[in-house]
């Protein structure tokens, strides 16, 4: 066997340079197959020769099979188009990431559907890209498709967009067509606040001015730079580096008692020992110390930076608190305007409770006002009652403790969170904050010298609320009554909230779509809490069908005030009492939206107590509440 | 004091240093959004990256997680004397958990075939490993850039109670917000190097001088030719038709997985520069000389929905 060759060494130390330097830029790609869109990544791997022989091979095979570019041609669009779904239908279903070099830079591409119904998945891609490559095909120019894009990109907070003009060729290299479609796009983009918008003619398929200059006869006029020279040559406008220093916190780092440090990305701005910080949102100011890594300790670091802060004071930092520059710290808030997408199949609805992600802090919920939705197509501001999958809204967003935050605008890591479902763990869509609202900065608690626990003691009770849910005609406000009556009896302080006198009043604006549903049993909740605090001992009978709800107003409550009671008869035992006319018009579809017919009822899983409705008789039932609550103390 | 190394020049980071950044940045997340996470460490050079990077990223502190080896009896010798190692040279926590059941019905990729043995020996033997933790969280060394069904997995990838993978019901991942909120015994299976090359991996490698198995490297090495591939005779498990005589010839390895399965490449590569040089000049994909990826298309897909990694 022969001797060992080495492959040649000496050009290699200037090789492993050239990589090193090279730069990343993180590119969204949008568009339809029609576009040509899979079409234009594949040609831009294949061209950068970042395809294997055995990936060509591949696809040629795939080809064959899948293919519609027609015999013997390859069809990039399988290369691109991964779950074995999206090859069977011919359609990209979700966000694809691909990598490529060239002499200059590296590029990650984010591939994402165009179709209305994955708004979510372009926003997704959208999410971490420096700049967006629309596709338009030259034969249809600017469609509503196109518009959406553009307005999704302004949306997302992309500085930089390129209207790629594909299947040039088709048109024969038409200037005066490529020009009005320019036009049109640049005036769209201009309203949208979207300045740096370039135009490029091209054709995917054959290549033209994507990553050579088009020799083809009529494309003599096209002279500027191909895709991949603009895409290469592209400075970012906003480099977060240039902003204040900003530093959520991850992972407190405390492997010892001699060392205690703050673990975290630095997000904005720039950091160096001796810098005066602020610990946000408790505002405590202090200096960093040291910046440690397993490298050695830094001079300084900057954003795009994982590193460890050890503070020169004895400061009480936890993970989800933000490092900040003292003299230009974060706004802090727990009333936030910001644009919501909603990504999940089930609707937003105000009044309800998510969970919101912040960087590494992960606070409770709700949207408190909906202002309007806006139009994809055009940002036009519309009515709305709740979001649904897709749909773009302006909302208040109420939390339940104040976090540290930038404007989207301002800083895309401090101003972008998602929204996170409490019961299924999905997350169901995403936001960019605009501003703090000032009403949680100058609305304060006013201290009051009589509490609760005195108001109660003056009374000789404990205070709670008996919650009783159950489906229209199952017993609820009969067995309430009886209830009150007894306790009456006994010399309690009581107060029976019932759903129909509520809603003659305090809700009399409220209709029963799901999202009215939430604000009754809001405000519900809320008057609930102001009884006990009043010392009283509440009755609260409605049918609040939505668990979700039931539990956030079991969360305005301390824990063992509020006593859940699942007043329980089948559907069909109600209908035949039926006490109110109710289910005979529901029936007749007079009353749409009407629980247990039109509208779900989700039963409790635990309720503190579970009455048989059917099998007994509304006396029994009291009964049993009374007895609960001398077994839990509170009479 | 020192700045990090390979910093060109001041306030501009090298697309190292801030994939380096985005993978610390993800297993802070996991160590603090789980209850109780595990890493995956399959012996290979995107495991050897991956525990590098957990060794960072909790520095001065240790990664506060266990690490776990999946090992189907089948791995390269040298790979596991690597593996013992380097657990020994770090002091850290190593689980090594083997599919008994599969051992006492003897299933194996020779008697077998690829399909069943990755089945028994790798997916359901992960699968218990992780049941039997209660393992909430586990990451893994895949990267987005490998295989076309990864080129659309989240970086965080939730798991269902059955370990289920649905492409179609994936939650949408936005900026650097990972969300892992899972209910009891659903799971993520988390991949810091997502975005990550096969270039990247080496020339990470080469930056900060992490040891890698030495299968890497070329060296002669006695092999036989089947259906195409380069198969290393790694013990007298490997059946010899009559006749057949292993050959002495100078090769390596771009992947490492079960050695009957895994094909050599002819090459004279001997140290990591060497390897990057080549590598920059080769015309085939890494996978090429896995015999599970072949099954099929779709295969890695179908794969990954009962489990695998």
């Amino acid at each position: 066997m022969s001797a060992p060759v080495a492959p040649a060494a000496a050009p290699l130390t200037e090789l492993l340079g050239a990589h090193e330097a090279k730069s990343l830029l993180r590119v969204l790609t949008c568009g339809s197959v029609d576009d040509g869109k899979s079409t234009l990544i594949g040609r831009l791997l294949y061209d950068c020769q970042v395809l294997f022989d055995d990936q060509v091979l591949g696809l040629e095979n795939d080809s064959a099979r899948f293919g519609t570019t027609g015999p013997g041609a390859l069809d990039f669009a399988l290369l691109v188009d991964g779950l074995a779904a999206e090859r069977e239908q011919g359609i990209t279903i979700d966000v694809a990431y691909r990598f490529f070099t060239t002499g200059r830079r590296k590029f990650i591409v984010a591939d994402t559907p165009g179709h209305e119904q994955y708004t979510r998945n372009m926003v997704t891609g959208a999410s971490t890209a420096d700049v967006a490559v629309l596709l338009v095909d030259a034969r249809h120019g600017l469609l509503t498709q196109t518009r959406r894009h553009l307005v999704l990109v302004s949306l997302m907070g992309l500085r930089h967009a390129v209207i790629a003009v594909n299947k040039m060729d088709l048109i024969g290299w038409d200037q005066a067509r490529f020009d009005a479609i320019a036009a049109e796009a640049r005036a769209f983009a201009g309203r949208l606040g979207l300045h740096d918008l370039t135009c490029l003619p091209l054709s995917a398929l054959t290549g033209a001015n994507v990553t050579r200059a088009p020799d083809e006869p009529g494309a003599a006029w096209v002279t500027g730079p191909t895709l991949l020279g603009h895409l290469e040559s592209l400075t970012p406008a906003d480099d977060p580096a240039n902003g204040p220093f900003r530093f959520p916190v991850q992972w407190v780092n405390r492997p010892n008692a001699d060392f205690r440090g703050f673990s975290g990305l630095i997000v904005g701005g720039q950091v160096a020992p001796g810098d005066a910080v602020i610990v946000q949102p408790s505002g405590r100011t202090t200096r960093v110390a040291r910046i440690v890594t397993a490298d050695g300790d830094l001079e300084q670091a900057e954003a795009g930076q994982s590193v460890t802060l050890v503070l020169a004071d004895e400061v009480d930092v936890a993970r989800g608190d933000v490092i900040a520059t003292a003299s230009d710290p974060c706004p802090v808030s727990d009333q936030l305007a910001a644009r919501l997408v909603w990504m999940d199949e089930a609707p937003l609805l105000p009044g309800r409770g998510y969970w919101l992600r912040a960087g590494p802090a992960l606070v409770g919920m709700q949207v408190s006002t909906l202002k309007h939705r806006l139009d994809v197509n055009t940002l036009e501001p519309l009515a709305a009652r709740d979001l649904g999958l897709n749909d773009v809204g302006s909302c208040t967003l109420a939390l339940d403790r104040p976090i540290a935050f930038d404007p989207y605008a301002h800083n895309r890591d401090m101003g972008g969170v998602i929204v996170i479902d409490r019961q299924t763990n999905q997350t169901v869509g995403c936001g960019m904050i605009d501003f703090g609202l000032r009403r949680a900065d100058n609305v304060h608690w006013q201290p009051t010298r009589i509490d609760r626990a005195q108001r109660a003691t003056a009374k000789g009770q404990h205070p709670c609320v008996l919650w009783f849910t159950g489906l229209s005609g199952a017993g609820k406000s009969t067995v309430a009554d009886l209830v009150e009556q007894r306790l009456h009896a006994q010399g309690r302080h009581t107060m029976l909230l019932d759903g129909d006198n509520v809603r003659h009043g305090l809700n009399r604006d409220l209709g029963f779509t799901d999202a009215d549903r939430v604000e009754n049993i809001r405000r519900v909740g809320e008057v609930a809490k102001l009884m006990v605090e009043a010392g009283l001992i509440t009755l609260v009978s409605f049918i609040s069908p939505f668990r979700s709800e039931r539990r956030l107003a079991r969360g305005l409550l301390e824990p063992g005030q509020f006593l859940e009671i699942f007043v329980d008869a089948p559907l069909a035992v109600c209908e035949s009492r039926d006490p109110k006319g109710l289910y005979r018009k529901a029936r007749a579809g007079q009353i749409p939206n009407f629980t247990g017919i039109g509208s779900p009822y989700e039963p409790p899983e635990s309720p503190d107590l579970h009455l048989d409705a059917a099998a007994h008789p509304p006396e029994a039932l009291a009964d049993a509440v009374v007895a609960l609550l001398r077994e839990r103390g509170l009479i | 004091m020192a700045t990090a190394p390979g910093r060109p020049a001041p306030f501009a980071l090298t697309h190292l240093q801030r994939l380096e950044a985005e993978s610390i940045h993800i297993m802070r997340e996991v160590a603090a959004q789980f209850r109780k996470p595990v890493m995956l460490y399959s012996i290979g050079k995107d495991s050897s990256v991956m525990l590098h990077l957990a060794m960072k990223a909790f520095y001065p502190g240790r990664p506060p997680f266990p690490f776990l080896h999946v090992d189907t009896t089948w791995k390269f010798r040298e790979m596991i004397a690597f593996r013992d190692q380097r657990m020994r040279e770090l002091g850290l926590d190593l689980i090594v958990h083997i599919n008994r059941d599969g051992v006492r019905q003897g299933i194996g990729p020779i008697t077998h075939g690829s399909a069943v043995h990755t089945d028994v020996m790798k997916t359901q033997a992960l699968k218990q490993a992780l049941d039997q933790h209660g393992f909430d969280a586990a990451f893994g060394g895949a990267r987005r850039d490998e295989e076309k069904s990864r080129a659309k997995e989240r970086i965080f990838s939730f798991r269902t109670r059955t370990h289920r993978w649905d492409p179609r019901a994936q939650r949408p991942e936005l900026w650097r917000l990972y969300n892992g909120r899972v209910a009891p015994g659903e799971s993520i299976r988390v991949f810091p190097l997502s975005n990550w090359t096969e270039l990247d991996i080496w020339l990470y490698i080469h930056q900060e001088n992490i040891p890698v198995v030495p299968l890497y490297f070329a060296r002669p090495r006695p092999v036989v030719e089947r259906d195409g591939a380069l198969i290393l005779v790694d013990d007298e498990r490997l059946p010899l038709a009559p006749g057949e005589v292993p050959q002495e010839r100078w090769v390596r390895f771009r992947t490492l997985g079960c050695y009957p399965l895994t094909g050599a490449i002819e090459s004279h590569a001997t140290t990591v520069p060497e390897v990057i040089h080549e590598m920059l000049l080769a015309r085939t994909s890494e996978r090429q000389g896995r015999v599970i990826d072949r099954d099929g298309g779709a295969s890695m897909e179908a794969k990954k929905q009962e489990g695998y990694f």
